[in-house]
């Protein structure tokens, strides 16, 4: 039983982690860019969604909200401020513009409200304990776990079945051809960026109630592990990014359940290492794009 | 319809078009001709705002198009379908014809010009659910075309749509061509096989290195002693 209660630990932290990879993924597949500042939109997300509930007392829902919105307006001005200058830079120049734009944040907030964490309160949503076939779990878990695949539904309904969806997916794949069909080629980068950041601040605030506590550099560790999940499923592949976050979210909480905690945050970086040697397409990626 | 003066483009410090001009009349048939790397594909490009000159003007229906963005240009009424064709392998015959209109919001309309590319195309009726990506040449061909058409263009142009076809198949897509252009759209076509866009074309023009070189009526094209020897196959 404790291993099933692991399970859902590991799913629910697996959950955050594909809700963040998927933003990593989707802005790699339309401007092939790493964008090392999105653990820090997750970041910043989690404090919007900490200030909307202790001094605007909000509810969850709308505080989640809020941090969406947020998250994806910032997600925008980092786009056209520090990226699309470079857009037809070399790939290197915008890799290192991503880091000092990461580190920016982080030192920007520090700045402006010190380094000292800070703690979610702990009635943000229901504690109780549900008893399923025996295994306790926390009705939170369900909620948070509810939450996610929520965004994920929303997020597959818009890329598949919108006119920005499918502007994004042609984009995606030949920005060129995307224009000759009168597609505005930065808008469809912008909502990119717009939707990735969102589902980061959605993220951000869901950790935030699942692990209390909070601080400006609390971004750097998930970030790097969303970026993980995302290479696990497939860099710029959308369904990958999804099982690539649940995956090391599953493979994390056995290897604590193992005993091996001290070895959890090592682990993902094994995956990483394993996958770049021996599956370096992901596992949804195709070894060669269909190009005629 | 289209009026192009004395444009220079460059691909950074390439110089690619030198001082082209051509027009092209409402309900022509024009072709550019001329070898691999002379200019076609760059000045369609530039036509359909993918470059911009330099230098030089491009009038479209009197308006200035030269440096608009793409988009722009699309909706004023020309489409380009791309060499190589260019569609989008991951999606499906019927989401690349949606992607077609993707300007318009007459749903109605666009219903009802889905249907005409079916009829236009019926290979893709029966393909519509197929991604892209799966299609042999000629299909893919005829998507690109369709999706093209689903703009509304009443200038289309055309970049080398017979390029690794068999025999058949360039002959049926000619036929095609002919029929658009005689509902109405105006074509620009770009061809290597000379002999075959001269036989459809109006006008047509030379490209050599960047330059037109020659342009004149079909007939007489066909007829010239420079053209049958440099891109006839001689005789
Ligand atoms: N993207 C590019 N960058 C640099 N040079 C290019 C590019 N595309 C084409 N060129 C050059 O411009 C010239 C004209 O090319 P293009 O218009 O494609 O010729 P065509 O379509 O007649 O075969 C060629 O010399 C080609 O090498
Ligand atoms: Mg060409």
């Amino acid at each position: 039983m404790e291993l099933i209660q692991q399970l859902v630990n590991g799913v629910s932290l697996g959950s955050i982690y594909a809700l963040i990879a998927l933003g990593y993924t989707m802005v790699y597949g339309i401007v092939k860019l790493i964008n090392f500042a999105h653990g820090d939109v997750f970041m910043v997300g989690s404090f919007v969604g900490f200030y909307a509930i202790t001094v605007m007392d909000l509810s969850f829902i709308p505080a989640l909200l809020l941090s969406m919105v947020t998250c994806a307006i910032f997600g925008v001005l980092i786009e056209r401020i520090a990226y699309k200058p470079l857009r037809n830079a070399t790939r290197i120049a915008a890799l290192i513009t991503a880091i000092g734009v990461s580190l920016l944040i982080e030192n920007g907030l520090i700045y402006v409200r010190g380094a000292q964490p800070e703690a979610y309160p702990n009635n943000v949503l229901p504690m109780d304990k549900l008893d399923i076939f025996g295994v306790s779990i926390s009705s939170q878990s369900i909620l948070i776990l509810s939450v996610s695949i929520i965004l994920m539904i929303i997020l597959q309904f818009v890329v598949h079945k919108t006119k920005i969806g499918k502007a994004m997916r042609a984009v995606s794949f030949d920005s060129e051809a995307a224009k000759l069909m009168g597609i505005n080629v930065n808008n469809t980068i912008s909502a990119t960026f717009a939707i990735g950041s969102a589902l980061a601040g959605a993220a951000g605030v869901i950790f935030g109630i699942y692990y209390i506590k909070i601080e400006p550099l609390m971004g750097v560790l998930p970030g790097l592990k969303a970026f993980v999940a995302a290479v696990l499923g497939g860099i710029g592949i959308i369904p990958g990014a999804m099982v690539g976050g649940l995956l090391l979210g599953i493979i994390e909480a056995l290897v604590s359940a193992a005993g091996y905690s001290l070895w959890r945050d090592g682990v993902a970086f094994i995956v990483l290492i394993f996958i770049l040697i021996f599956l370096p397409q992901g596992l949804f990626g195709k070894n060669r794009r269909e190009k005629v | 319809m289209l009026k192009i003066e004395d444009i220079n483009v460059y691909y950074g410090n390439i110089q690619a078009l030198k001082g082209v001009t051509m027009d092209i009349n409402e309900g022509e048939i024009v072709t550019l001709i001329g070898a691999n790397g002379a200019g076609k594909s760059t000045l369609l490009k530039t036509i359909s705002g993918l470059l911009k000159p330099k230098q030089g003007i491009v009038l479209f229906e009197g308006e200035p198009i030269g440096g608009k963005a793409a988009q722009s240009i699309v909706k004023m009424g020309i489409s380009h379908v791309p060499e190589g064709r260019r569609v989008f392998a991951n999606m499906t015959v019927a989401e690349n014809l949606e992607l077609g209109a993707y300007l318009r919001k007459d749903k109605n309309g666009i219903k009802k010009d889905i249907g005409k590319v079916y009829e236009l195309f019926p290979r893709l009726l029966e393909r519509i659910k197929q991604q892209a990506g799966t299609l042999s040449g000629g299909e893919q061909q005829m998507l690109a075309m369709g999706r093209a058409l689903m703009a509304k263009p009443r200038l289309l142009l055309l970049d080398e749509p017979s390029m690794g076809l068999a025999p058949l198949l360039v002959k049926q897509i000619f036929n095609i061509i002919e029929e658009i252009s005689e509902e109405g759209t105006t074509i620009l076509l770009v061809e290597q096989n000379a002999n075959l866009a001269l036989s459809i074309a109006d006008r047509a023009y030379v490209v050599e290195t960047g330059r037109i070189v020659l342009s004149g009526k079909s007939e007489e094209l066909t007829a010239s002693e420079e053209i049958k020897q440099a891109y006839l196959g001689g005789h």
